[in-house]
Formats: structure tokens, sequence, C-alpha cells
């Protein structure tokens, strides 16, 4: 009975965290993004009182509509922030997929005792501050920035490029920020190859460069997918990035959605773009959960 | 040393007896250093075609760079390595008309059985037809025929392991290269293999060259047999040579069971030399033809199942020497008798267990005589 007991415990306590950490606050916003906008503190109506009992809590449902939804269809500017979120991220995945793949294949060769020096390096910058990090970009890409200076000393440039406040360096900040998430599970993924494969294969008949294609590179594809996903994810919501980076044409939903929420004072349609922003992430997490599952049943 | 005794029929296959035949592999003067390392050190061999040869050594022999040089993973610091007429050492593994079957079979585990025995023939640009036909060749010939679709993963050891062969097999190689082929079988799967693997061997009339640590696979499947330590071959010969005529203690003490004694030659006569080896001992009669001087250091080595023990004296034996039992080791068929001689030397004995163990005549602390003939031994160096 205590066993039982215990095991509950040990289970029910990660529920009970995500029940009130995630579940709660999202019914929360969910409701919010049913109601209406108003004049008040807080921002909208209705409000559940609680002393008006079950009576109250029907009129409130009662009071509850779709039209923040709707209205998302009817204003351009949410499904093009929507898209063009999707599209940034998907860019970006790639750029960091294209720059994290040789980093983490040169890792995996590296001799085995430079390995933890080497992991150490990528995992360094989250020591410091995210935020410090991004502000970081900015002295380096801004027009008097360290980047153009350099251009202009090497005679690469007659005049500094404007890289800052462009989509571009919205791509340099995701890049640089998400890399180690690509790197890392690539690398766990080619480090524990097995270098036979690669003799095997050279035996057969290939060369070191066509050995990569036909066998390095088909079985870091767990690697590549889950690297993509952890990059792809949180890159369609990101709100920092293009804020600090980005230009004022740069739209991405986690954009819209604090000028929404702050600038607006519109926590009813902010709510729900951002359980719309969550329904859209749901599918990649889904697929990722599937694909990460898939390969833990091929390893064993 | 005598080895005219153990030749057998000239009608045998031993293209190493032929002065005429050119042989298919051959190190000439090959030494590999890894950096202040010497790996393989100044080492000569020949390989002739149709021949099961056994690389055999305890780790670290040098064995595995052998066969990684045959391959093309090492190039050679010194010395040529021919292959036919051609010289092969620093010819890249994927030119070579050599293939290898890994230790680990190194199976693509994201093909399955199908295309991984396809893989060398698609990269030779084979055309779609004969790489069909050649893959249901092999398949029937490891008869994994059912087994086409499947990946590595859901095969047991032995099956991989066959598939690695086909795979290895596929490209008819000149030279196939198997680095421990059985080392991840359990026993009595890895004999059942070793015969498979001579059975093929024989249908496709190809040159096989085995390393492995293990001295019984070596002496079961092998031709000849080149037993390494520290870089250098000790000895070249046939399983039956290596085995009762080793030509060095190494060689002796590396295969098999030996008692070795260490003493000095005697006057030689008709029947060949006396060692004496200690005080209180009864000189050893050795029939030996050895061009050895009288007087010189010399080491006696005979192998226990050429020693026989018994209660009473063995009047008519070459040799005999009194002893107790030490202990005994009991394998099911055999029994190993440690004797305890007079002068403290421990003497290893075998003898079938042809009786029930209850019957057993001897035990523990029993004085007994052991006895062997002039012709069982060999001396040593």
């Amino acid at each position: 009975m205590d066993k039982k007991l215990g095991r509950f415990l040990l289970i029910g306590i990660p529920y009970f965290w995500l029940f009130l950490l995630f579940l709660v606050p999202f019914g929360i916003v969910l409701k919010i993004s049913f109601s209406d906008i108003a004049v008040a503190i807080p921002p909208y109506t209705p409000t559940f009182d609680f002393e008006s009992g079950w009576e109250g809590f029907k009129a409130l449902l009662a009071e509850l509509d779709f039209e923040n939804y709707i209205w998302l269809t009817e204003d351009d500017l949410y499904w093009t922030s929507y898209l063009s979120s999707l599209r940034i991220a998907f860019i970006s995945t790639v750029l960091t997929l294209l720059i994290g793949y040789p980093l983490a294949y040169s890792m995996a060769k590296a001799p085995s005792e430079w390995r933890p020096t080497l992991l150490m390096l990528i995992i360094l910058p989250f020591w410091t501050s995210f935020l410090i990090r991004v502000y970081a970009w900015i002295g380096i890409l801004k027009t008097e920035g360290l980047l153009n200076q350099l251009l202009m000393f090497l005679g690469i440039v007659d005049d500094p490029l404007q890289i800052l406040n462009t989509d571009t360096a919205v791509y340099i900040g995701i890049v640089y920020s998400y890399l180690p998430f690509m790197v890392l599970p690539l690398y766990s993924s080619l480090e524990k190859m097995d270098g036979s494969l690669l003799e095997a294969a050279q035996d057969l008949g290939c060369t070191a460069i066509s050995a990569f294609w036909k066998v390095t590179l088909p079985l870091s594809i767990p690697g590549i997918i889950a690297g993509s996903f952890l990059v792809f994810i949180p890159a369609i919501g990101e709100f920092v990035i293009p804020d600090l980076l980005g230009g004022s044409n740069t739209k991405m939903i986690g954009k819209t959605l604090w000028a929404e929420f702050f600038s607006n004072r519109d926590w009813p349609v902010a709510s729900a773009v951002a359980v719309l922003l969550l329904l859209l992430l749901i599918v990649p997490i889904v697929l990722f959960q599937k694909q990460q599952e898939r390969a833990q049943e091929a390893e064993q | 040393m005598n080895i005219s005794s153990a030749k057998k029929p000239s009608a045998r296959f031993e293209p190493w007896e032929d002065p005429n035949e050119k042989p298919l592999v051959r190190f000439k003067n090959v030494t590999k250093r890894f950096g202040s390392f010497t790996a393989i050190d100044d080492i000569s061999l020949d390989i002739y075609e149709r021949e099961f040869f056994a690389l055999l050594g305890p780790s670290g022999c040098g064995k595995t760079t052998m066969m990684r040089m045959l391959a093309g993973f090492e190039t050679p610091s010194e010395g040529i390595i021919s292959l036919g007429e051609d010289d092969i050492g620093t010819v890249p593994p994927y030119k070579r008309p050599v293939n290898m079957m890994f230790q680990s079979y190194a199976l693509f585990p994201h093909m399955t059985v199908e295309a991984n025995i396809a893989f060398g023939l698609k990269q030779d640009k084979w055309p779609k037809n004969l790489i069909q036909e050649r893959v249901e060749e092999m398949l029937s010939l490891v008869q994994l025929r059912k087994f086409a679709k499947r990946k590595p993963h859901q095969l047991s050891g032995g099956q991989r392991q066959r598939v690695a062969l086909a795979r290895s097999l596929a490209k008819k190689p000149k030279l196939l290269l198997l680095d421990e082929p059985l080392g991840a079988l359990d026993k009595k799967l890895r004999e059942q293999t070793q015969f498979e693997l001579m059975d093929i061997q024989e249908k496709l009339g190809m040159t096989f060259v085995i390393v492995t640590h293990d001295q019984e696979e070596a002496m079961t499947v092998a031709s000849r047999i080149a037993v390494m330590d520290d870089g250098k071959i000790m000895q070249v010969a046939t399983p039956e040579v290596i085995y009762e005529y080793p030509n060095s203690r190494y060689v002796a003490d590396f295969i098999g069971d030996v008692n070795i004694i260490e003493g000095q030659l005697g006057n030689r006569t008709e029947e060949g030399v006396k060692l004496s080896w200690a005080e209180g001992q009864p000189e050893i009669a050795i029939a030996n033809n050895t061009s050895r001087s009288e007087n010189e250091n010399a080491c006696f080595a005979i192998r226990p199942e050429k020693v026989h023990v018994s209660r009473e004296e063995p009047v008519d034996a070459d040799n005999r020497i009194r002893g107790q039992i030490d202990d005994i080791a009991y394998i099911g068929n055999l029994s190993t008798y440690y004797v305890r001689l007079s002068n403290g030397m421990i003497f290893k004995a075998q003898e079938s267990n042809r009786r029930r163990l209850a019957n057993r005549e001897f035990t523990w602390e029993d004085q007994v005589w052991l006895s062997w003939r002039n012709t069982a031994g060999v001396l040593l160096d």
C-alpha cells in the first residue's frame, strides 16, 4: 500500500506541476481569448466572480464567443505574421543545419581527449544571459559596428552595410542563439557511429566522400531531425531576436503578440494569437516526439 | 629438426612446397611503425592462391596491422606488399581487389540485408540484373534467402555474421580478409561456422586470410598458420607442424599445453641424444637428428597428452620419471594430472577418461610413474 502511494506521488508530482503551471494558465489565456476588450482592470470582460457561484459561471460562459478568432482571419497582419514566422524559422533552421553539421562532424572526428573541451565551448555561451548576447550583436552589426569597421578596414566595402534592423540580422541572431541546439544532437548521433562502417564502405569501393553520402549522412538523420526541430520550434515564437535585431518590416508572430498585449492593450486578441500559435506549434512538436520515439526504438 | 616425417602425400594442397609456384600475396621486408612504436618488424611472408591462411598471436602482436595493410587501411613504413604482380603498398582500399569481413561485422544499419550485400556491387556499377543475380547467389550460399528484406538489427548474431561474409564475398575478391570473424559467436555456433567457412572457401576456390587469437580456430580452418609475437613471425607452417614441431619455446608454449625442461645435451648415440636436466633425475632420451653439438644447453618440450601416467613402473618405456599427484584438473573427456617430481618441478600429463570418474585409477597424493617414448617430444633452442 505504501509502495503504491509512493509511486502515485512520484508520478503525481510532475503532473501536478504541469497542471498548476501549464494547464491552469493556459485555461486562463483560453478564457481571455473568448472574452471582449474593455477599458477596465483587467482589460477584458466578462470576469469571473467567485461570489456569484454556479449561476454566475453559466452567465459568464454565455458571454464568451469566437469573435477574436474571426478577427484574426479578417486582418492580414496576423496570418502574414504567422507565415513570415514560419518562413524565417525555416530558413534559420536550414542555415543552422548547414553551419552546425560541419561543426558537429569535426567535433565527432576530433581526438577523443579534445572532445569534452570542444563540447564545453559549444555550451559556454549559455553561461551568459541570452538577452546580453543578443544585445552584443547590435554592437557588432550596427553601421558603425565592429563588423562594418572590419570590412571597411580590409577594403571589402566602401560604405557601411545596413545589416542591423533587417531580416539578415534576425537570421544571424537566430542561427547564433540556437546553434548549440543543432550541434548537440548532431554530435551525439555522429559520435556514436561505428568507425568500422566507414572502413567497410571504403573496403567495398567507396571513396571517403561517397562513404560520407552513403553511410555517415543517412545514419545521422535522427540527429538532423532532432536538431532541426529543436531550432525550428522555438524560432517560430521568437520575440527578443526580431525585436532587437529586426527592422520595422520584420514580421514575426512573437512581435505581433507583444504589440497586441502591450501597445494595444488588447488582451483578448493577444490571447487568441497566443492560442493559435500554440496550436501551430503542436504539429511540429508531435512530429518531433514521434521521431524521438522511433529513434529510441531503433536503438534497442 | 625433422619436418619430413610430418609431410603429407604430394597430392595434398601445398603450393608452399613447390619452388615454381608464385605466391598471390608477398610481404617483402615489411616494417610498420606508429610513431616510435614498431608494430610490424621486417616481416617477409608468402601466401599462395587458394590458401586458408591464419595469422595467430596474442593481442598486440601485429596480426591486425598485417591485415589492415592488406586491406589498405594502413600503408607499410618500409618494404613491399604485392598482390599478384602489383605492388599494392599505397593503393587505397577502394581500388583493391581485396575485401574484408570486419570483427564487428560493420553491417550498414540503415540498409536491408539485400542492400548490404549489393553495396559493393552498386559501387562498382554492375548492371542491375547482375546485381540481383549475385545477391541471390550470395544469399543462398549463406542460407539467408528468407531474410533478404530484414534490417541487421532484426537478425541474430550468427545471421549477421553470415551477412557480413556474403557482403565481403559478393565482389569476388582475389583475397578475402577475415578479422576475428567468429569472435562474437558462442562456442557451439563458432565450431559449426568454422566448418561452413572451410566449405565456402573450398567451394569458391578463393584465398582467405584469417586473423585470430584463438589457436583452436586457427588449427581447425587453416592450411597454414603464421604464429606472431611482438611484430615478428615466429613460425609459418601447417597446423600439424606447428603443434608437433614448434621451432621455439614461444610457439610451443603459445599453441596448446606443454612441459618444458631445460638441460644440457649429453653424448650422441645411434638412438639420439640424452638430456641431463636435474640432479637425481634420469636423463631424458630424445630420438632427434638435430645437428646440435654435444654439451650444449637445450630445451626439451613435450605435450601433456603424450605423457602416460601409471601406477606400476613401465619398464619398457624410453623415459620414465617418478612423482606424486599434486592436482587433477577434470574437464570431462580428459583429466590433466599435475605431478610433482622429487626436485619440485610440476609435470603435466593428460589421460583421456575412458572409465567413469568413480573408477578412476589415481587420486591426489598418489605415487605414479610418468613415461613417454623417445619420439614424443622435441628439442628447442
